[in-house]
């Protein structure tokens, strides 16, 4: 049997399910968890796990969806970008279709604009290359997993010299976010199920915090069927024996300490700022920025004329993003709001919740 | 040695187009109809029954893939479009625009790969077309083919016809022509991933005077296996519940679209048959498609049940006993950021 087909046996999934709601009836309460990671909405979504759980159990996605927490005026001004006749922005996919103020990438492309979509900021890299008389622009957005590629084409670009390749830096990390949704009242998380690619890098030490200051459970785990229900075993077992504590069971890839190596080679591009995050807010310490040395590698520092951002009137993302509401709470979702003309930023990626309660029915 | 170009006057009217149509398209689709080199193609009567007439533009990148070409897609399409309509394909047209600058022997691939598919599906290409666009106007070469084929009598097929109690079969495994496009175009095309691209015209007639109650046909091309039932399913008023576990799915495939982030069951066939039965000829069914040599690989892949208001048109059954809607994709799958 595959690897991936080990992990998402039925017979397993239905048996952990069993077992979970065994566990819940032991519960004091209902229960609150959180998928901070916008992949495991995904997942979580595609398997139709939620279903699995007991009402006692209810599972929310977090702030983990790149696209969903990048504001609203950071796309302006890569559409600004894209509409220089000196500049091709360089993009993930997903965020083509966000909605800026007046439109998005997608259109600004369709008038004219230079987008084009790449799997990775190395072929960005080679589209700089390609067109030495144009400044490539990547668009860089994602957190901690997706940081260090951009790093690593940032290094690239400085040794082998690739003078057109810049960096509108909007780079987030995951453990601000969490403290702040942990601390905020009008949120109620009673454990987190920690995002599994950020933690191969961070190690699952960097979140710590959230059981001994935050005195919540909160566990590391992968991305098949099984391994996102013993997360859940393991949290509603924590919340039960009342003991939070940081549980690593995806140890087959992440580590105490996580990859020190990518961790300096982002060290070298970037610095903490405090950052915007769409719904959430401001949010110190929570944004990358390209250190003061790399101003020429800065997309930031090419001027263009951007307005003051347009937020989409109704659109209650900021609450599904804090998990205070189910996407279909919100007055847009499924009737102005769909895939195909998304409103809210969580209707346009995949690991968007607003997207995945669409797509898969919750 | 320099290689021989497309130029603009290939598509002038003059001696280079005489010579690319003689020297090229008219010994490749080797024809009488064709040879006249008429305005208009007379290729005779039709036989017995209701003619079927279908349209299909084709651009593809990369556009020679493990498993066919531009061409021979282009044919297989338009086969295709008409045999699951029930029609037995008859005559196509074949026009191509092409870019300034294209190789020849590129545009010879095509052609050769399209009268590969026409001898393969038993149809004539008996018109045709040549535009030469400056460079920079096209992206290599398009092919717009159109296709008339015949219905016989007594046969009623289409969405009209699909109730509660039919079973949904595949011919075979999904999403192999999308996933292996896709795979070239990221440099990971490899050993054992082919796309499905073929003609279905003599595995539709298998099935469609197989002594099977058969209710309508698709072929999943664009947005897949998961696409194609959500319209079906539209149209007909139905809801289709699909087995994941009973979805044919190769290794090789699922793996292009978990690296790349995409669901197989959207991901495009482009020599794959659906089919809707009535619910008792499912055995029979599957067993005329497994004795075809398009079809050995063929499954009996969901039901079709009474929807209610409400309810979503098309959901899967995953092995874990829960259930998730299959909605239509927004756009095209968009690669994700992690």
């Amino acid at each position: 049997m595959s690897q991936e087909r080990r992990f998402a046996d039925p017979a397993a999934v239905r048996a952990l399910a069993t077992r979970i709601a065994r566990l819940a009836e032991g519960l004091p309460r209902c229960i609150t968890i959180m998928e901070v990671c916008g992949t495991h909405t995904h997942a979580v979504a595609a398997a139709g796990l939620r279903r699995l759980l007991p009402p006692a159990v209810r599972l929310i996605a977090g702030p983990g969806c790149p696209v969903c927490v990048t504001p609203v005026g950071y796309v302006d001004r890569a559409e600004a970008l894209a509409r220089r006749p000196d500049v091709i922005v360089a993009t993930f996919g997903d965020l083509v279709r966000v909605p800026s103020s007046h439109g998005s990438l997608e259109q600004c492309r369709a008038e004219g604009g230079a987008v084009h979509v790449v799997y990775s900021p190395r072929d960005a890299l080679a589209v700089a290359r390609e067109n030495p008389g144009r400044t490539v622009v990547f668009l860089g957005v994602g957190f901690e997993t997706t940081t260090p590629t951009v790093a690593a084409a940032l290094a690239e670009a400085e040794t082998a010299g690739v003078p057109n390749f810049r960096v509108l830096a909007g780079h987030k990390v995951m453990p601000p976010p969490m403290r702040a949704l942990a601390l905020d009242p009008a949120v109620q998380v009673d454990g987190f199920l920690l995002p599994g690619h950020v933690s191969v890098i961070v190690g699952s030490d960097a979140f710590e915090f959230v059981a001994s200051e935050l005195g919540r459970p909160a566990v590391v785990v992968g991305f098949a069927p099984t391994d996102v229900l013993r997360g859940v075993e393991a949290i509603v077992r924590q919340v039960r024996e009342g003991r939070p504590a940081i549980e690593n069971l995806y140890a087959r890839v992440v580590t105490r300490e996580g990859n020190r190596e990518a961790r300096a080679l982002v060290d070298r591009f970037f610095e903490p700022v405090d950052a915007v995050w769409r719904g959430l807010g401001p949010i110190p310490g929570s944004g990358l920025a390209l250190r003061e040395g790399l101003a020429h590698r800065d997309a930031g520092r090419i001027e263009v004329e951007v307005c003051a951002p347009v937020e989409p009137h109704g659109c209650r993302c900021g609450d599904v993003l804090k998990g205070v509401i189910d996407p279909p709470e919100c007055p847009l979702f499924g009737r102005v709001c769909t895939p195909a003309s998304a409103v809210g930023a969580c209707m346009v990626s995949s690991e968007g919740s607003c997207a995945a309660w669409y797509r898969h029915g919750g | 040695m320099r290689k021989e170009r497309i130029l603009l006057a290939h598509g002038g009217g003059g001696r280079l187009m005489q010579e690319l149509i003689r020297g090229l398209f008219v010994p490749a689709f080797s024809n009488p109809v064709l040879a006249t080199l008429s305005d208009a193609a007379l290729p005779g009567a039709l036989p017995p029954g209701r003619p079927a007439f279908t349209t299909d533009a084709f651009v593809v990148e990369p556009s020679v893939f493990p498993g066919g070409d531009l061409g021979y897609l282009a044919v297989c399409g338009t086969v295709n479009d008409l045999a699951v309509a029930g029609a037995t394909p008859l005559w196509l047209s074949f026009a191509v625009i092409l870019e300034e600058g294209l190789e020849v022997e590129l545009l010879r691939t095509f052609v050769a790969g399209a009268a590969r598919a026409a001898g393969e599906a038993g149809v004539q290409v008996v018109a045709g077309d040549t535009k030469v666009v400056p460079k920079g106007k096209a992206d290599g070469a398009f092919i717009v083919t159109a296709g008339v084929g015949v219905v016989p009598p007594g046969v009623d097929l289409g969405d009209h016809r699909i109730a509660p109690g039919d079973a949904v079969l595949v011919s075979g495994p999904v999403g192999e022509h999308g996933a292996t496009v896709m795979a070239c175009r990221h440099h990971m095309a490899g050993a054992g991933l082919r796309s499905d691209c073929a003609p279905l015209g003599s595995l539709a007639a298998a099935l469609r005077d197989g002594g099977v109650e058969l209710h309508a046909m698709h072929d999943p091309t664009r947005g897949g296996l998961a696409t194609t039932c959500h319209e079906a399913a539209s149209r007909a008023g139905v809801r289709i519940v699909l087995e994941q576990e009973a979805v044919p799915v190769r290794a090789q495939v699922a793996a292009v679209c978990e690296l790349l982030g995409l669901d197989p069951l959207y991901v495009a066939c482009e020599g794959r048959l659906l089919a809707w039965v009535r619910g008792e000829d499912a055995e029979h069914a599957l067993s005329v498609l497994r004795a075809h040599p398009r079809g050995v690989e063929a499954a009996v892949v969901g039901r079709v049940e009474a929807r209610l208001p409400e309810q979503a048109p098309v959901v899967l059954r995953t092995p874990f006993g829960s259930v998730r809607v299959l909605d239509l994709l927004a756009g095209s799958e968009l690669p994700r950021i992690c």
